[in-house]
């Protein structure tokens, strides 16, 4: 008897499931919908983490996006400029320069160089202590220090390091854009990854303020907004802002910042000349950003010392091996 | 004789869509309830989808109830059984509208599939054999469960249509003052209780 209870189950599960399976297998043929062949490229194309960082349900409907044309080829921030070419070559159009984006904290200010005001106890995040207004630090601007950025980052690429303010890796950071969500204090923001110039502070009260409460905060001088030789950096009220877009990498401005409010990453040009080397192709005059390369076409350039910002961008831009010679500091 | 159970029949109908609805009086399905009432026409088209699927479903259900489950006496096997019948029930449908309307088949969305899981179908499929419903009876009550679940979406999409020119106090707005709304249907939709008894 319960042999063939067992039997019996087996039996007739088996039997409707097969049944089931080839009514559907006939049915998936004659109901079969002819779709862009290019949408399954493409989806093959992508990290396939559905992670949603796009703003689409997952990789496939970001796929199907893509191809009909209403999502950017470069909307994948997880797979960032290698994906974007890769659906580029798919759909036969032009790679628009993706540079991939990081995030990062507008604000220095750690534990070691603010000013306290109070103590905090209640729970450790930044979100419950920003609901309540309570901020330890006298800066009202600042980070907040209880790592909400570093618990929401799916990439694990934030870690809170010992003076209490948010690390980023830029190695790990996708650019997705969560830390930025979560930042109730909204300081974080993305910036393209070839950008050396950081400004980071974000509060925009008055010097005399900031000089009492925080050693590396934006005292709105203005050094900087005057140093820029492309105006890259406006001064909103107190607080010295820089447009990514302009910024040509010169790190004139961080040189000048006398709070150290401004990071430089790059390498600093300590000299940079043009070589007998040069086949005078005028690139270089073309591409400096304040005019201080000059000379006849098809002779040797000249860099005028009095105008160059030593930013580098004629020595990248040069075609000509050793037709630009630059001494790093 | 005939004519008594052909009243029968229509009474279970009745007392199917409006005594017992499925949404409003047992609470089933309330998933795609919430989900696909934004706009009577896609709310109507969710209704007609899910009405077709719980048809065949009580078709499908009883049949294997009685000869299958029943006649090999299986009952424990109720939920696999019902469960990949319905599965691929909702495959098949999804395939269909896929082929036959693009358009509405975007329009469903991620609730298509989701008929697979809703609580309503495999509510109706476990209910037959409780019931001890004949085939014609089965087919009825499937009929009967996925008009009252259109009657349910469509009244709650013209509802939510209106809201949105309604002054809701921000607090209420969105999902609140939806379920709120659900459940003041669900009380007027409890006055039908007692009307029929099949």
């Amino acid at each position: 008897m319960m042999k063939s209870i067992y039997l019996y189950s087996l039996l007739s599960m088996g039997g409707l499931g097969a049944l089931l399976a080839a009514g559907l297998g006939f049915a998936s043929k004659a109901f079969h919908v002819e779709k862009d062949p290019r949408i399954d490229d493409v989806e093959e194309a992508l990290p396939g983490a559905n992670c949603g960082a796009c703003g689409y349900a997952g990789c496939s409907s970001f796929a199907e996006a893509v191809v009909a044309g209403d999502a950017d080829i470069d909307g994948c921030p997880v797979g960032g400029e290698e994906v974007a070419k890769k659906i580029a070559e798919i759909l036969d159009v032009e790679s628009s320069s993706s540079e991939k984006q990081v995030a990062r904290v507008l604000c220095r200010g750690g534990n070691k160089e603010t000013k306290k005001q109070s103590k905090y106890e209640g729970i450790e995040s930044c979100k419950a202590a920003d609901l309540i207004n309570a901020s330890e630090k006298s800066c009202q601007y600042g980070c907040l220090g209880y790592g909400d950025c570093a618990d929401v980052c799916p990439f694990d690429a934030i870690e809170m390091n010992e003076n209490g303010l948010p690390e980023i890796d830029p190695e790990k950071c996708t650019g997705c854009g969560e830390c930025v969500e979560a930042c109730p204090k909204n300081i974080i923001t993305l910036y393209p990854i070839s950008k050396k110039n950081h400004i980071q502070c974000s509060s925009p009260e008055s010097g005399s303020v900031v000089t009492k409460i925080c050693e590396v905060g934006c005292i709105g001088c203005g050094m900087c907004a005057k140093v820029c030789p492309v105006d890259a950096i406006t001064m909103e009220g107190d607080l010295a802002v820089i447009d990514y877009d302009k910024c040509i990498n010169c790190g004139l401005c961080a040189e000048k910042c006398p709070t150290n409010t401004i990071e430089f990453e790059g390498k600093k040009v300590k000299n940079i000349e043009i070589t007998e080397n040069c086949v005078g192709c005028t690139l270089c005059a073309k591409a400096c950003p304040v005019d201080a390369i000059e000379g006849e076409p098809k002779e040797q350039h000249e860099i005028d010392p009095e105008i160059c910002v030593k930013c580098g961008i004629c020595y990248d831009t040069c075609n000509v091996e050793g037709a630009i010679k630059v001494e790093y500091e | 004789m005939h004519m008594n159970e052909f009243t029968q029949i229509l009474l279970l109908f009745f007392s199917t869509v409006l005594v017992n609805n499925f949404i409003l009086v047992q609470f089933l399905g309330i998933c795609p309830f919430l989900g696909v009432s934004k706009q009577v026409g896609t709310a109507f088209s969710m209704g007609m989808a899910t009405t077709f699927v719980m048809t065949l479903t009580a078709a499908a259900t009883w049949l294997i109830n009685t000869f299958i489950l029943e006649a090999l006496n299986l009952p424990f096997l109720q939920y696999v059984s019902f469960i990949i019948v319905i599965a691929s029930l909702v495959q098949f449908v999804e395939m269909f509208i896929k082929k036959t309307s693009p358009v509405l088949y975007k329009a469903l969305g991620i609730y298509l599939p989701l008929i697979t899981t809703n609580c309503a179908i495999l509510g109706l499929a476990l209910q037959i054999p409780l019931n001890n419903y004949g085939f014609i009876a089965s087919v009825v009550f499937g009929f009967g469960a996925g008009v009252g679940f259109t009657l349910a979406i469509v009244l709650m999409a013209g509802l939510r249509e209106n809201l949105e020119f309604g002054d809701v106090p921000s607090a209420l707005k969105g999902v609140p003052i939806t379920l709120i709304i659900a459940g003041l249907m669900a009380m007027a939709f409890m006055g039908f209780s007692g009307m029929i008894s099949v």
